[in-house]
């Protein structure tokens, strides 16, 4: 056994308001560059639809992920000598293009001011990002934001394709799922896999893939390897260049940017244990369906006398121990098992996990006679409106049972609850048949509704300091000594940019005093 | 002997290879960052394919066979039982052969480089001039195998270009084997000087990056911090 630590996302699809906060401020923070504008670290797309890039759930057309080939892992895309000398690298036929995400493009604003005096008012027109030129714009990020043309693009939605009933995508049937995407710093990275020049890497301290921009060559494999199409090339450097989980911020113990600014609260950040040496043979599991459970298997309990000694052998900190025992993901997603990895059968053993979403069901059922009957929640979340297989076919590679009873159990909590606060009877049996206890389920509820920012992020500082000095290395990290050097105009120090060092009157405070003074639910108050 | 041709033949040389060779040590030490293959199949796929794909299958046998045609003295290749036929036909049919898929695809390539907008858009000095002189290097090359060779059927590479070529090497050059060269040879073998010097500061420099110690290797690269 090898012990190793992962820092892991699991999002509350429940409470997901599709606002892209996320997405705005991811982008602000890593890709508003030239030849990154296209990146979307993080975006969130509503489900059903074809998303971004289009169709990057079909792995017919892509060839991410992993495969079993006579029982044996190997990459979709092909093996390595395959990569190489059968003229795959001359040109990459699985590879997206540009218009598979969309053609970035900005307007000419200055026309707005300096248009000569005519009849009609002078208007901004969209012009490419890549050309220049004026462009019509029929394809962008988000295209599909709450459906719009879902009639047209939700029957193309791989995970629709898989039902076998016909859903139809009328007004009065239509259902639908925010989706936030970002890199899923997976345990068995497919991308890392197909890096043939070796620039991509996945940290041992905490599990972020990264991607080394002196090392990257080029090759284009990676954006092909990753079944997520979470790798991008910029066109600009011609590098890859994906989501850093905010690695900067991370080592300091902060949640990522799409994390903190979450305004639905819906993301939890922690670390987990687990085996090493198991990975290969988990993500080579024969049946698809069984990968969820047994990538669950994976993960080692923190609290357990003999797993802390070897994870302490393996060299890791009594700091990040801790922090594991009080990993919000490690509950959510193996002690409640309320939240599932996405597409578990692409084999990268995916580390930002989903909880499912509910809310609809709550007011179909509790319209009825529930207080008599409090057991129709069951057959309520078999009618649901958004169909139990859709999300298994997203979550759990079509195992609908796991995700019908992590619903159940969501459901239960509300019902406990809600007869816990008004006073009603509620008999604790009902608790047990969903397998909870009275006080996991009060657990589950803060965690889960009243979600505190402690409770939500439990991230261990990293402990660089035992091999740099970090105070010297401010500012090294990120993508902004790429730009000085391609002389693009934009500044490749960072003067002014940081908010401690613009705030002269605090230069005597201490960073967390300017935090909470300044810094209000990721909202800066002036 | 005049200078001109002693410049031609022999500084103009040996210049483009101090350029080649200090060029590549100074980039790699300074710009790791600019290293890259440069690929525009993000941009454009369906003319790549067809173009990159040519260019690179003909290119590979094309180089081999230069350094088997400049560098292998005509009597070892007869020692080694290859006649002087025999090897006429493999350079001409097999070269011409490879020649014309590397043109075809070079063709391609700069025909998609210069009409597609946004392949044109993304270009920098260095793909342009790079692209312009592969091509005219491998149409004079295909001119001087092809036309040439028929038109002038007594001139022998092996015994003036590939003696001249060598002595370069061996620190031995002597100018005046190229005196009596047909001009398209001569067009050929300059501008092959010239994109040596060209190469480290290029995107020619993927060439030196095919990952080669990829096929070996595990699949997954875990980086831990330096020192602990």
């Amino acid at each position: 056994m090898k012990i190793k630590a992962q820092i892991a996302m699991v999002m509350n699809l429940d409470k997901c308001i599709g606002c892209h906060t996320c997405s705005v401020t991811c982008k602000t923070t890593w890709t508003n560059r030239k030849g990154a504008e296209y990146m979307w670290f993080n975006n969130v797309e509503t489900k059903p639809g074809i998303g971004y890039p289009k169709r990057w759930e079909d792995q017919s057309i892509y060839k991410g992920g992993w495969q079993l080939r006579k029982g044996k892992l190997e990459l979709k895309s092909g093996n390595k000598l395959s990569k190489v000398a059968l003229g795959k690298i001359f040109y990459n036929p699985d590879m997206p293009e540009m218009k598979d995400y969309y053609e970035p493009w900005t307007y000419n604003y200055e026309n707005l001011t300096q248009a000569p005096e005519k009849k009609h008012s002078p208007v901004a027109r969209p012009h490419s990002a890549v050309t220049g030129e004026k462009m019509e714009v029929n394809w962008g990020p988000n295209w599909e934001d709450d459906l719009a043309g879902a009639h047209i693009t939700g029957p193309l939605d791989p995970n629709i394709e898989k039902i076998e009933e016909e859903i139809k995508f009328n007004f009065e049937k239509s259902f639908m799922v925010y989706l936030p995407r970002l890199c899923e710093h997976c345990l068995n990275p497919s991308c890392v896999a197909s890096c043939p020049s070796g620039a991509m890497y996945k940290r041992d301290e905490d599990g972020i893939v990264l991607v080394d921009q002196e090392a990257c060559r080029g090759w284009r494999y990676c954006m092909t390897g990753c079944p997520y199409k979470k790798v991008y090339f910029n066109w600009q450097t011609n590098k890859a260049e994906k989501c850093t989980f905010c690695f900067p911020r991370v080592e300091a113990g902060l949640p990522t940017v799409c994390s903190e600014t979450c305004t639905g609260r819906i993301r939890y950040l922690g670390v987990l244990l687990y085996d090493a040496d198991r990975v290969q043979e988990v993500a080579s599991i024969q049946d698809e369906q069984a990968l969820y459970e047994a990538q669950c298997g994976l993960f080692l309990n923190p609290n357990d006398p003999d797993i802390i000694a070897q994870a302490k052998k393996d060299g890791i900190t009594a700091d990040w121990i801790e922090a594991a025992q009080n990993s919000p993901v490690y509950k959510l997603a193996i002690e409640y098992k309320l939240a599932f990895p996405l597409h578990p059968e692409y084999r990268t053993l995916p580390m930002v996990w989903y909880v499912p979403p509910l809310s609809p069901i709550m007011n179909y059922f509790e319209g009825k006679d529930s207080i008599e009957h409090p057991d129709l929640i069951f057959p309520a979340i078999e009618e649901m409106r958004t169909p139990i297989q859709y999300l298994a076919n997203m979550l759990t590679a079509g195992d609908s049972q796991s995700v019908k009873e992590a619903l159940q159990r969501m459901a239960m909590m509300r019902s406990y609850m809600r007869a816990k606060l008004t006073g009603d009877r509620f008999d604790e049996q009902r608790l047990e048949r969903v397998g909870l206890t009275a006080r996991q389920t009060e657990q589950m509820y803060r965690l889960l509704a009243i979600a505190k920012y402690d409770d939500r992020f439990v991230i261990p500082t990293s402990h660089k300091e035992g091999h740099m000095n970090p105070y010297r290395a401010q500012g090294s990290a990120g993508f902004g000594d790429i730009m000085g050097n391609m002389g693009t105009g934009m500044d490749g120090g960072c003067s002014g940019c940081s908010a401690v060092d613009s705030f002269s009157p605090g230069r005597d405070k201490d960073g967390k005093t300017i935090y909470e003074e300044n810094f209000y639910g990721g909202i800066w108050r002036d | 002997m005049n200078m001109i041709e002693q410049f031609l033949w022999v500084i103009f040389p040996y210049a483009c290879m101090v350029v080649f060779v200090v060029g590549h040590i100074f980039r790699y030490r300074t710009d790791q960052f600019s290293w890259t293959a440069k690929s525009s199949e993000f941009i454009e796929k369906k003319q790549l394919m067809l173009g990159s794909m040519l260019f690179h299958i003909g290119i590979i046998p094309v180089i081999m066979g230069h350094v088997v045609g400049l560098g292998v003295p005509a009597s070892w290749m007869t020692a080694m039982g290859v006649s002087e036929h025999l090897y006429h036909m493999g350079a001409v049919y097999g070269g011409g052969l490879f020649g014309v898929i590397t043109l075809i695809g070079m063709l391609i390539l700069t025909s998609r480089r210069f009409t597609i907008r946004s392949v044109r858009k993304l270009s920098s000095a260095s793909d342009l001039v790079v692209n312009t002189l592969l091509l005219f290097i491998v149409f004079m090359g295909m001119y001087a195998t092809l036309f040439t060779n028929a038109v002038q059927p007594d001139f022998d590479y092996r015994e003036t270009i590939s003696i001249w070529f060598r002595g370069l090497f061996i620190l031995q050059p002597d100018a005046s084997l190229m005196r009596n060269v047909p001009v398209s040879f001569k067009i050929h073998a300059l501008t092959g000087f010239a994109i040596f010097a060209f190469w480290p500061f290029t995107r020619l420099v993927h060439v030196w990056s095919v990952p080669l110690n990829y096929i070996g290797r595990s699949y997954i690269l875990y980086r831990r911090h330096k020192s602990s």
